[in-house]
């Protein structure tokens, strides 16, 4: 069995992101179930997607403790969902902040390095991925989800392999963001390599 | 063919129904049931017609007559969708039809995107109707098939209520191929069974009850109602709470005796009793009201059991919100006397930014609430809200909602607020789908009653909240055609409204000097607020803050709230990937120090 838990902001692409992980698992001949956040919160609320993999399933929910990944598509949205993670669990985590409203207007502000730090110190492996170089890279702000995908698979934590996620990508994806998708899906991999190299 | 695809719980439910030969689907769109009838608008073969109805009662009143003229039919809603629908069904429990008919009825245990935490099983129970109550999207697809079958043998409406994380729930799962395409046998009149009268009811009454009572046999021997499991203590649970408890119980390793219960009304006695006997206690498992606990304590009763029950009654089970894998472990460990497994250890999480949901940069909704209060600056008023995107107009800095109850309802509270303090200036806000929905009978009841309001329509030509429906005023139909449009300024001026404005709210001065007219005329005075929802929009030219033009004087972030700005080093900063242009901001900037800049591809 196989939990993934995939943190964000709402309008972010964690709903994508959980179908091709899904998905994925699915041409591995392996079940899934997947839980979605749909509704008020998808308007720039906290927003987590479950996706569980395996026979023994029963629960939409990963409960806390057992998830084998943490996806955080923003750095405070990945503390978070802390209680989530199992013991020596990995945490993907991208860079960048998103600073909600009531950060702005309240003055109580928050930084992205304290975030990443706080998951360095609790975590047994974190892969931080610089998202927004990668999008810049890529020519879009969109392929955030699939160049944390791309992290994670290349840090060994899911049970799929590049090509495989290739694949599921060329099946779900519109032919005209095939390209930039697949670029981030490798620049992804590329970083969690580098970054378990430096290790 | 059996094909496994990854499918949503509403997805398998639509999908369920189509191969169930339904042929006329009608809803309302509502979170978490709207992807049923989306799903059998995408997939429907020949032969099947579907819409999103006006309302729930619009909907549910026509696939009665789609299901008397002989058409298995279906209808789609959320549970406050249902006291909407509730007089029509109320009705047609003791009216009946012919063909199969379910009530799909999505619950929001939470709530997560509700007004309430109401139970539809219970209401199935004050309806006299079965209820199907899945506990997985699999499960989900199983019963609407069932439901329709059972619907057609004993000529009623038969309820299938799945919960926010059925709906939302995806499963890898396998589907039949070549839907079956629906029949129509036709009309027959008969006034003897179509007309409600006394007699009729009174008749009729005495067969429901009858029915019921054989239903609670039949049900015991349905395939998904079960026994597992033995030992003194038992364990009952429906809906998602099962597969909660199948996985707790897994975690614990622990198989005691567990009802599963699929069918809560009519209440299975048969088998609940073999479940019962022997035991010494029972520890009830569901989410929302305690309705298997509560027919468990009265067959105890009934049959002189000794058996204790255990749930929501007792205090041994949350009364509110959603229940999880964690709460039902904690409580299974406590019932069965086990010593609690100590939970992850984990440091106190950092201080985690506030992250409430708000409205999407760019959105016109900013632009209409920013203008009346602009227009209101110094003014005594009092702002009543309604459903929809636009309820998160609350937040701050806008704060531009005081009162939100159900759908409609801003318009009819502005009213009754305004006769009891009638020195203020009582504004009702209403979307455009929630205007078709509920909210013209607010109107002619102002009209009517001589009423001193402004009626703001904040009119996005789309459903947004709920994912983008089409709906009567968008000129679009489910069945991808172009229909009329209607108009609101006309409804609005047939209702005898005397000040009707339509005006671009992303315009600010001239949004701010209409809400200000609007305001000076006495009686019924409508404002419509015109700009498509952003979703809907390509952003052409997003803005940016020129730097060394910028005073960092704060202004547009906080009078405005968007998203995309930012202070960064003491200045306004636009998050250029989320920026629609609405221009709302430069025209609040004091120093014009905002600007557009062309978009890169």
């Amino acid at each position: 069995m196989m939990n993934i838990l995939l943190a964000g902001v709402g309008g972010q692409g964690t709903v994508l992101a959980s179908k091709l992980l899904a998905q994925a698992a699915m041409e591995q001949g392996w079940k899934a179930r997947t839980a979605e956040t749909i509704g008020m919160a998808q308007r720039g609320g906290c927003v987590v997607s479950h996706v569980r993999i395996g026979d023994d399933v029963y629960s939409p929910l990963i409960p806390h403790g057992t998830a084998d990944v943490i996806l955080g598509f923003e750095p405070a949205e990945a503390v978070r969902c802390l209680p989530y993670l199992k013991h020596g669990g990995t945490v993907v985590a991208a860079k960048k902040a998103m600073k909600p409203v009531t950060a702005s207007l309240s003055g109580v502000d928050y930084e992205s390095e304290s975030m990443l730090d706080f998951l360095k110190r609790h975590t047994g492996r974190v892969i931080i991925v610089d998202t927004e170089e990668i999008c810049a890279q890529c020519g879009s702000a969109k392929v955030l989800n699939v160049a944390l995908l791309g992290a994670a698979i290349g840090s060994g934590a899911l049970a799929f392999s590049l090509e495989q996620m290739q694949q599921t990508i060329r099946q779900r994806v519109p032919e005209r963001y095939l390209v930039m998708n697949q670029k981030a899906l490798s620049l992804g991999a590329q970083t969690a390599q580098q970054q378990m190299e430096l290790e | 063919m059996l094909k496994e695809q990854l499918l949503m719980g509403n997805e398998a439910i639509g999908l369920g129904a189509l191969h169930a030969g339904v042929g006329f689907v009608a809803g309302y769109p509502g979170t978490p049931s709207t992807e049923i009838l989306e799903t059998v608008a995408k997939h429907k073969g020949k032969g099947v017609y579907v819409e999103w109805s006006v309302n729930e009662k619009a909907a549910l009143e026509a696939a009665a007559g789609a299901a008397y003229a002989g058409v298995r039919s279906m209808v789609t809603m959320k549970q406050v969708g249902l006291n909407v629908a509730s007089d029509p069904l109320m009705s047609l429990t003791y009216v009946g039809i012919k063909s199969g008919m379910v009530v799909v009825v999505a619950d929001d245990p939470g709530p997560i995107s509700s007004q309430t935490e109401q139970d539809t099983r219970r209401f199935a129970e004050f309806a006299k109707l079965p209820v199907f109550d899945p506990s997985s999207p699999e499960e989900a697809y199983q019963m609407i098939g069932d439901a329709f079958a059972l619907s057609e043998q004993l000529g009623t409406p038969v309820l299938l209520r799945p919960t926010t994380r059925i709906c939302h729930g995806c499963v890898s799962l396998p589907i039949e191929e070549c839907p079956v395409g629906p029949v129509a046998a036709g009309f027959v009149k008969d006034t003897s069974r179509w007309v409600i009268f006394p007699k009729l009811t009174y008749q009729n009454h005495q067969k429901i009850e009858a029915r019921n009572e054989k239903l609670r046999e039949t049900f015991s021997t349905y395939r998904l109602n079960r026994l597992e499991g033995s030992g003194k203590k038992g364990i009952a649970a429906g809906g998602v709470s099962y597969a909660y408890t199948k996985e707790a119980l897994q975690l614990l390793e622990k198989e005691p005796r567990l009802l599963k219960i699929s069918t809560p009304h009519p209440f299975p006695e048969t088998l609940a009793l073999s479940f019962l006997d022997g035991l010494e206690e029972v520890l009830v498992l569901e989410e929302l009201d305690p309705v298997i606990e509560r027919e468990l304590t009265y067959l105890c009763g009934k049959h002189h059991l000794n058996v204790t029950i255990k749930g929501k009654l007792t205090g041994d089970v949350p009364n509110a919100g959603e229940l999880s894998v964690e709460i039902v472990k904690e409580r299974i460990e406590r019932y069965l006397g086990l010593i609690s497994s100590m939970p992850v250890s984990l440091p106190d999480l950092p201080s985690l930014p506030v992250r409430p949901p708000v409205l999407c940069a760019g959105c016109p909704h900013r632009a209409s609430f920013y203008a009346v209060k602009q227009a209101m600056k110094g003014k005594k008023a009092v702002f009543s809200g309604d459903i929809g995107c636009y309820t998160l107009g609350n937040a701050a800095p806008l704060d531009m909602v005081d009162t939100c109850l159900c759908m409609g309802a801003g318009i009819t509270i502005a009213q009754g607020l305004h006769r009891v303090e009638p020195d203020a200036v009582n504004f009702a806000f209403v979307g455009d789908s929630t205007f078709f929905a509920s909210g013209l009978t607010g109107v002619v009841n102002a009209v009517y009653n001589d009423a001193d309001i402004v009626l703001i329509v904040l009119d996005n030509s789309t459903t947004a909240m709920t994912g983008h429906q089409p709906h009567p005023g968008t000129g679009k139909t489910m069945m991808g055609e172009f229909t009329q449009k209607v108009s609101i300024p006309k409804m609005l001026e047939a209702a005898g409204v005397s000040f009707i404005r339509r005006v671009n709210p992303l315009d600010l001065v001239s949004a701010i000097q209409a809400v200000q007219e609007a305001a000076s005329v006495r009686g019924v005075s409508a404002v419509i607020f015109e700009s498509p929802c952003v979703a809907l929009i390509k952003p052409e030219t997003v803005h940016m803050v020129a730097p060394q033009a910028c005073i960092g004087c704060s202004r547009c972030v906080r009078e405005l709230g968007c998203p995309a700005l930012t202070m960064e080093n003491k200045k306004a900063k636009i998050e250029p990937d989320m920026c629609y242009g609405c221009t709302l901001c430069a025209q609040v900037c004091p120093v014009d120090a905002i600007r557009k800049e062309e978009k890169r591809a």
